[in-house]
């Protein structure tokens, strides 16, 4: 019953759940744990081709060098965020818009 | 290139031209105001010259010939080479340039002195000396041509010396512009020939009319086209006008251009184009020649003026040269070339020595009225003036053809050639006629002149006290040149003063004729040969004539001159006023052309720039009104700023996608990805 399609699936929940979260939070920490949500659903897609697909171990480093860019990810991500709230006073994305300008 | 000739050559042509440069550019700053660079120059020309003419006689070979030439223009087919021609001829000419170029500028120092325009007045002189030695050097017709051109130039320089006088600016237009009738033909001549054969230069050109590249009319046309040219250098009738006007440059130039070597430009033509004259270019030749002899030596006759009798006679003797290359005699116009070039600018120098002094006498008494060269007010400088006296009678003498001088043994070859060639076609008695006709006038008012200026009683008594010797830097060239007018400088190594027979005739070869149809050169010399001896009789006796009519009429004054004026009547007015050919001139060609010129002026101003020109104009600014229109409201108006208005409109409408919302850009994106794959999965 452990197939491949399996994880896709459960793949496919979590990334799009993660794309919902990134699309809909206000809250820019929300945002970055949607983010990690869709990079864990790349990680699963990865690990499940290594081991149903015949990619062997190639999946699984690639999937490390995933977790290890997503630490270094929120660290960034994370600083910021610490930079919009020391210049808007908020971490309210939808605050942040002064792009546009 | 190591050929001394040529080397030699190359330093003779170029130096006046550095001399030229260095005198224009900074001759004001240079002590003295440079004439030393200018007669420095000049004189190593002059020693140039003399080693060359050493060397050529040390050969003493008629065929000595050295010729050099290079590529000047090269395009591909048609390429011109322009080059130098050594042989007798040009070394002989070159130390004739040579000796009177530096004799004048010598002489120049003096007369000149303290002229405004001092350092000017030599470079000119270096730049005449440079075109002149360019045209003896060419080997072709284009490069002579050039330095024709550049001898014009130099002339209207030269003769316009004193151009705040009206008539010194106008003898200098006149000369130019007269000179330019002579050159267009000399062009067309060019011309004809360089389509006939291909080439430019003598040998070429003679080697091709030999091989009937071109013959019959046009190499006649081609010949007179030549000739024109020549007419216009050496003054002959009716081109004859501008050199008595042009002496009113400084009498130094006046011998060292209009009686030696400018005008000698024109003979020298003629003697290089001789072998490829037709018979009927050649009869041409003759009759121009013949025609001016006589006809200026009858104007020179009632001059009164010194240097406008000189001018005349210089007229008259070109016309001999001009008769003796039209008879086929043309070493002997070569020769007459070089015996007239010392004994006229002698005479030219002896008359500036008189002018210089008569000047200084006339400034001294502060008489500005009188007219330092009119004879009428000379007389008695005899014994005032001995240098200057006893040269210019050396001359005198020469240029009458008596007997133990230059003059005789050229004019005796000339006259002998044309009394030959009227043995041979008795049609043309007229050409040994005009010969002597003109040899006996001269002899007549030489004398006159010489009688005139330096004997009898003084004209002006009160001037004689002042009328002195000139400086030695003017009586050195009036001594040598004297010296050179004896006949023995030109018959070494032989002493017969009686036949030509010596150096000159040995070098000076006469070439057959290349066109078929003209008599061989031996049998031309064989024809004056004969005709010798009768020539020589009749010529002295026609100078003896001339001679002694004008002792008797104005150093015994047994006849009276006023007498035979009167008896001459209508003749002595025409012959003053140069039988009024300035005169008619003015009146048959001048104005008439002036008319034609208003009248043409007319249509172009009234008719063509009022209609043509100016509905043209209007025209366009019509059209360029609408266009005007068009631009500024469709162009304008609707393209570019309806572009404009298109693109901000759409700005206006599209930024406001731009919310500065991260996470409406990201559902954008997944929107669009959303489509993409809906639209792929079709």
């Amino acid at each position: 019953m452990y197939e491949l399609n399996t994880y896709l699936f459960v793949a496919a929940i979590l990334f799009s759940l993660g794309v919902f979260g990134v699309m809909t939070r206000r809250n820019g920490i929300a945002v970055l744990m949607g983010v990690e949500l869709i990079l864990n659903a790349a990680n699963i897609n990865f690990v499940a081709f290594s081991r149903f697909g015949g990619m062997n171990l190639e999946g699984h480093i690639f999937a490390l060098f995933v977790i290890v860019l997503a630490a270094a990810e929120a660290a960034v991500a994370l600083a910021i965020v610490i930079n919009i709230y020391n210049n808007f006073n908020s971490i309210n994305v939808d605050e942040a818009s002064a792009l546009k300008e | 290139m190591d050929n001394i000739f040529i080397i030699y050559s190359l330093l003779i042509l170029f130096l006046p031209l550095a001399a030229f440069v260095i005198q224009i550019f900074f001759g004001k700053k240079l002590p003295r105001e440079g004439d030393w660079v200018s007669v420095g120059a000049i004189s190593i020309t002059l020693i140039l010259a003399i080693s060359m003419f050493v060397m050529m006689l040390l050969e003493y070979n008629p065929d000595f010939r050295h010729e050099a030439s290079f590529t000047w223009l090269d395009m591909g087919a048609f390429s011109i080479d322009l080059g130098f021609l050594v042989d007798n001829i040009t070394v002989i000419m070159l130390l004739v340039v040579a000796l009177i170029s530096t004799c004048t500028h010598i002489f120049s120092i003096k007369y000149l002195a303290g002229d405004i325009r001092y350092s000017r007045y030599f470079a000119y002189l270096g730049l005449f000396t440079f075109s002149m030695n360019g045209i003896v050097l060419a080997n072709n017709l284009i490069s002579m041509y050039m330095f024709w051109e550049l001898v014009g130039v130099s002339s209207y320089l030269l003769i316009g010396h004193w151009f705040e006088k009206d008539s010194a600016a106008d003898a200098s237009k006149k000369a130019f512009l007269t000179n330019r009738v002579g050159d267009i033909g000399f062009f067309i001549g060019i011309m004809l020939l360089y389509t006939a054969v291909g080439s430019f230069t003598f040998t070429d050109i003679f080697n091709g009319v030999a091989n009937g590249m071109i013959a019959g009319t046009a190499l006649t046309f081609a010949g007179i086209g030549l000739f024109l040219g020549a007419m216009g250098k050496s003054s002959q009738f009716p081109l004859h006008i501008w050199l008595p006007d042009a002496m009113e440059g400084p009498t130094p130039v006046s011998a060292l251009m209009h009686a030696a070597t400018m005008v000698a430009a024109g003979v020298y033509l003629s003697v290089r184009i001789f072998p490829i004259l037709t018979p009927d270019a050649l009869l041409v030749v003759a009759y121009v020649g013949g025609f001016t002899a006589l006809f200026a030596a009858t104007i020179a006759v009632t001059q009164n003026d010194i240097k406008k009798v000189l001018a005349y006679s210089t007229v008259s003797q070109l016309g001999y040269m001009i008769l003796a290359v039209g008879t086929g005699v043309y070493t002997a116009a070569f020769f007459h070339l070089l015996t007239h070039a010392m004994f006229k600018a002698n005479l030219f120098y002896g008359s500036g020595s008189v002018i210089h002094s008569m000047h200084h006498a006339l400034h001294e008494k502060h008489d500005h009225e009188t007219d330092p060269q009119d004879m009428r007010n000379m007389g008695g400088f005899k014994d005032r003036m001995p240098i200057t006296y006893w040269s210019m009678l050396l001359s005198t003498f020469a240029i009458s053809g008596v007997p133990l001088f230059s003059g005789f043994l050229s004019k005796d070859a000339i006259l002998a050639g044309s009394l030959s060639f009227a043995q041979h076609h008795p049609e043309h008695f007229l050409l040994p006629v005009f010969g002597f006709g003109a040899a006996a006038i001269t002899a007549f008012y030489m004398f006159r002149m010489m009688f005139l200026t330096f004997h009898g009683k003084p004209e002006m008594p009160e001037l004689i006290e002042d009328i002195h010797e000139s400086p030695k830097e003017m009586a050195g060239p009036l001594v040598l040149l004297g010296t050179l007018s004896i006949f023995i400088w030109y018959t070494l190594p032989y002493l017969n003063p009686l036949s030509s027979h010596g150096w000159f005739t040995h070098l000076v070869v006469p070439i057959d004729s290349v066109v078929p149809g003209n008599p061989s050169a031996h049998s031309i010399e064989e024809g004056a040969h004969h005709a010798h001896g009768l020539a020589m009789y009749i010529s002295i006796g026609v100078a003896t004539l001339g001679i002694g009519l004008s002792v008797l009429m104005y150093l015994k004054k047994v006849l009276s001159a006023e007498t035979w004026r009167n008896r001459a009547g209508f003749m002595y007015d025409w012959s003053l006023n140069k039988y009024y050919f300035d005169e008619n001139y003015d009146k048959y060609l001048y104005q008439p052309t002036l008319r034609l010129a208003k009248k043409i002026a007319w249509i172009d101003w009234e008719l063509y720039d009022k209609y043509f020109i100016n509905g043209f104009g209007r025209v366009t600014s019509w059209a360029s009104r609408v266009t005007g229109k068009f631009d500024y409201n469709i162009i304008d108006q609707i393209m570019v700023d309806g572009f404009g208005r298109i693109v901000d409109n759409l700005g206006g409408t599209l930024k406001k996608v731009q919310t500065g919302r991260l996470q409406n850009y990201l559902l954008y994106v997944t929107a669009g990805i959303i489509i993409l794959m809906i639209i792929q999965s079709f």
